[in-house]
C-alpha cells in the first residue's frame, strides 16, 4: 500500500505579518475569539486584490480549480467581514497549504538543495556538511549553471502554461506558447533578491 | 532516516542517473542500518506521470532525501509539499559508492558533535 498523494493549495510566500489588531475598541468587547484566516484564504485575497488578478487567473496561480478558488475567497472575504464589523482580532495561520521552499547552494560540492522545513534554518549541505552554504539568489546571479539549476518558472495566468524562467527577461514581457497571453512569474513575491548571509 | 538516490544503474559503482522521473534505479539508503536496497524505476518508460508515480515511489519508502540530478517543476511541488529534501548534483560522473560515503561522513560528524 502507497501512500496516496495530497496536492495541496500552493502559497507563495508566507504573510508578512502573523495577524491584525483592532484598537479603539468598546469595554466589553475585548475578549472576543479572535478570527483565524488560514494561508490560503490570505493567498486568495492576495492574488485576487492585490495582484488584481480574476478568479480564473488566482485559482491558476494556486493550483485549485475555479470553484475551489471561488469557494476559498467567500471564505476569507466573510471572515475578514466579521473581524471588522464585531471588532475582532485576526490570525493568519494555518490551512491545507504548503509554501515554495528556498534554495541553498553548496560551494564545496557544488550542490544544490532546498530546505524543505522553513521553520528551521539551514546551517549545513546536507550531502558534504560544508557550512560555506548560500542562499541560492535566483535573480542577480546569471551564471549558465545557475541558470540551469534554477527551477523558477513563468505561469500563463489565462490557460496554466508553465514555462522556465530566463533570466534578465521580466516575465510580463514572455508570451504563452498557447494562448499568446503574457505570462507571470510564478510566485512571484519569492523571486525577491535575497542578501547573501 | 533514509536518502533517495537516481542511479543509472544496481551497483555502487553505478552513476547517478540525472533525471529524476525516467532514472533506471531508485537506491534506497538507509543511513543508520547503512542498508542498501535498489529498486528498478517501472515508471522509467512511462509515457507520462513518470515524476509523480516516482515520487510516490520514494515516498513509500519514507526517504527524507533525494539526491537527483533534475526535479522537474511538478516534482518540486509535489516534494515540497510532501517535505522531503531535494539535492540536486549536477555531477554525472558521481558514483552511487561515492554519494553514499558522503552521506557516511555526515552522519559520523553529526553524531559526534
Ligand atoms: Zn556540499
Ligand atoms: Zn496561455
Amino acid at each position: 500500500m502507497t501512500p496516496r498523494i495530497k496536492i495541496i493549495r500552493k502559497v507563495s510566500d508566507p504573510p508578512v505579518v502573523k495577524g491584525f489588531n483592532p484598537y479603539g475598541l468598546e469595554l466589553g468587547n475585548q475578549k472576543l475569539e479572535p478570527i483565524n484566516l488560514f494561508y490560503e484564504e490570505y493567498e486568495a485575497i492576495r492574488l485576487s486584490d492585490y495582484d488584481m488578478l480574476n478568479h480564473y487567473q488566482a485559482s491558476v496561480m494556486m493550483g485549485v480549480s475555479r470553484p475551489t478558488f471561488t469557494r476559498i475567497y467567500a471564505s476569507a472575504l466573510q471572515k475578514i467581514a466579521k473581524a471588522f464589523v464585531e471588532g475582532r482580532q485576526i490570525s493568519i495561520e494555518g490551512g491545507k497549504v504548503y509554501f515554495d521552499s528556498d534554495w541553498y547552494h553548496c560551494k564545496k560540492c557544488g550542490c544544490y538543495f532546498n530546505n524543505p522545513e522553513k521553520e528551521n534554518s539551514v546551517i549545513n549541505c546536507p550531502l558534504c556538511g560544508n557550512q560555506q552554504i548560500d542562499k541560492f539568489d535566483y535573480e542577480n546571479n546569471k551564471t549558465d549553471t545557475i541558470n540551469k539549476a534554477c527551477y523558477d518558472m513563468c505561469i500563463c495566468p489565462e490557460c496554466g502554461f508553465e514555462q522556465e524562467h530566463q533570466f534578465g527577461q521580466p516575465c510580463s514581457t514572455q508570451i504563452c506558447q498557447k494562448c499568446n497571453s503574457f505570462m507571470k512569474r510564478k510566485g512571484s513575491k519569492n523571486c525577491r533578491n535575497f542578501k547573501n548571509q | 532516516m533514509k536518502v533517495a538516490i537516481t542511479s543509472t544503474g544496481d551497483s555502487l559503482e553505478s552513476t547517478i542517473d540525472q533525471r529524476f522521473g525516467r532514472c533506471a534505479y531508485f537506491v534506497i539508503y538507509d543511513i543508520e542500518s547503512k542498508a542498501i536496497e535498489f529498486i528498478p524505476n517501472p515508471n522509467k518508460d512511462a509515457e507520462e506521470g513518470a515524476g509523480p508515480a516516482s515520487v510516490q515511489l520514494v515516498a513509500s519508502r519514507n526517504v527524507s532525501k533525494i539526491v537527483s540530478g533534475e526535479f522537474g517543476m511538478k516534482i518540486k511541488s509535489l516534494l515540497d509539499s510532501l517535505k522531503i529534501q531535494m539535492i540536486v548534483l549536477k555531477e554525472p560522473e558521481k558514483k552511487i559508492r561515492e554519494i553514499i560515503e558522503m552521506l557516511n561522513h555526515l552522519n559520523l560528524n553529526n553524531s559526534k558533535a
